[in-house]
């Protein structure tokens, strides 16, 4: 019965998710495609709680609409650009298509290879005792991978401050 | 398994029509104690002490025209005051009201609760856009960039409790303040809550996205009918999230000796309810750039400064 419910939800979001991404890059109005990706987030964040992954889940909506789309919105409302036309398709958008369907089956084809993807069952995790999702990730976080992480942020830190200097310039 | 999705839905349900009442019942509420803070009345003439006004408020609101201008763009207009309301009445979810009373525990309530609060700003940008008016324009661009501002404030504000209680779960947050209510050692971060909490929900004196002697009404001045009702709604849903909480992370919930949990919980709400209204009556409206100096240069870097302390704190107590 359980899992019934679970695959029904799982295709459910999955399609939500692709065809809200469809809708996305073929949106001619720039805020309708931000609105379509809004969609996007919050199927794949259903799906990360499917995978048991609700820390992952609720930081994906907060991090990407919460702030990040909302940035896109804001720049997209303020710039108001007008219809590019490119649903004309001239050769340079026939071209990025082909390259990128070429790169993307490339990229099914290693994942297969390597076994990454190790079952197709949407499965719970079996955390430890007296672990959450959330106490799971930060040990991993803060033990195992903590110089991938500092990296990051360091990254991000420098990219701000980059933002600020060239907001700054005059 | 059906009966239980079931009972799900009926909780579901009485939360939401306890909450639509509470939202009726706030708005009288704020007529009568500004009123009375003016030296007015409030409203007198519907029922007993004007008590049917909130019913003949919404009756009146349902029976208007429903107008949609020409220009708008359509989708979008009527996407817009759903966007609005939903991701505030959706967060009551997750709070604890008593020890047994709530939808779902669930281990990232906290989150939860923030992301939806980080969502709720769409029904604003996207009625400002699509209303496709000058005012209607000004006061979203406003309004996203208050909510982004203070968001972090917030954010970084409720870290204080999350740390001291170890734990993202709100019934487990509510649980260790059973000695010490966390307003006390966390006094810097309860301050910062109540101020981006007035300035997240567009309240005054932060209502610059609504500020009607400049922007008419800002983001909702096309709307009529029940279209605008659900903006109202959705505001006041986020005001009584945002009391919830607080009373949650800094009050400590539903814990108090004698009466039982539900009713501390709700005095701790309506307390801070009531501190909403109060500012209303007392303070004048910020101007943009006083707005966004308090966010950007006092409010978080304090709070980074209370996250700083309140970590080493623990980490010595805890080791």
């Amino acid at each position: 019965m359980n899992e019934i419910f679970m695959n029904i939800g799982f295709w459910v979001l999955g399609i939500t998710a692709v065809v809200s991404s469809l809708f996305m890059v073929t949106r001619e109005n720039p805020v309708h495609s931000a609105l379509w990706m809004l969609l996007t987030f919050f199927a794949v964040a259903g799906i990360f709680i499917q995978l048991d992954a609700e820390y992952i889940a609720a930081i994906q909506v907060m991090v990407y609409a919460g702030a990040i789309l909302v940035l896109y919105m804001f720049v997209v409302m303020l710039l108001n650009p007008k219809s590019t036309g490119f649903i004309k398709m001239p050769f340079k958008v026939v071209l990025g298509g082909v390259v990128a369907v070429v790169l993307f089956v490339q990229i099914l084809m290693t994942l297969m290879g390597t076994g990454v993807i190790k079952s197709t069952q949407l499965g719970n995790i079996n955390y430890p005792e007296g672990f959450t999702n959330v106490k799971a990730f930060g040990t991993v976080m803060f033990t195992q991978y903590i110089v991938p992480f500092e990296v990051a942020s360091v990254l991000l830190l420098v990219a701000m401050i980059g933002a600020i200097v060239i907001a700054k310039k005059d | 398994m059906v009966l239980a999705i079931v009972f799900t839905l009926i909780k579901i349900l009485i939360i939401i029509v306890c909450t639509l009442t509470g939202v009726a019942y706030m708005t009288y509420a704020e007529r009568k104690v500004i009123g009375h803070m003016q030296v007015r009345l409030g409203p007198v003439h519907t029922g007993p002490k004007g008590l049917l006004q909130p019913l003949a408020d919404g009756l009146k609101l349902m029976a208007k025209e429903d107008m949609t201008p020409d220009m708008v763009d359509k989708p979008v207009f009527y996407v817009a005051p759903f966007l609005g309301m939903v991701p505030g009445l959706a967060a009551f979810a997750v709070i604890p009201f008593s020890e047994n009373i709530y939808v779902a525990n669930i281990n990232v309530g906290l989150l939860y609760v923030l992301a939806l609060s980080s969502v709720g700003v769409y029904g604003i940008i996207m009625s400002g856009w699509a209303s496709n008016s000058k005012y209607a324009t000004m006061g979203s661009l406003r309004s996203s960039a208050q909510v982004i501002s203070y968001e972090t404030a917030m954010g970084l504000s409720i870290l204080g409790p999350v740390l001291l209680a170890g734990s993202l779960n709100l019934k487990e947050i509510t649980e260790a303040q059973r000695g010490l209510w966390f307003m006390v050692p966390q006094f810097v971060a309860f301050v910062i809550y109540s101020i981006s909490a007035v300035a997240e929900t567009n309240r005054a004196p932060f209502d610059l996205p609504e500020a009607e002697t400049e922007l008419v009404a800002g983001f909702h001045v096309e709307y009529s009918s029940m279209r605008f009702a659900m903006f109202f709604l959705g505001e006041y849903a986020n005001m009584y999230v945002v009391a919830s909480m607080c009373a949650v992370l800094f009050l400590g919930g539903y814990t108090g000796p004698l009466l039982p949990p539900i009713v501390w919980f709700l005095i701790k709400m309506l307390a801070f309810m009531f501190f909403f209204l109060w500012l209303r009556a007392t303070l004048p409206r910020l101007r943009f750039d006083q707005l966004m100096n308090l966010g950007w240069k006092i409010l978080i870097p304090i709070a980074l400064a209370n996250l700083l302390i309140t970590s080493i704190v623990v980490y010595a107590i805890r080791n």
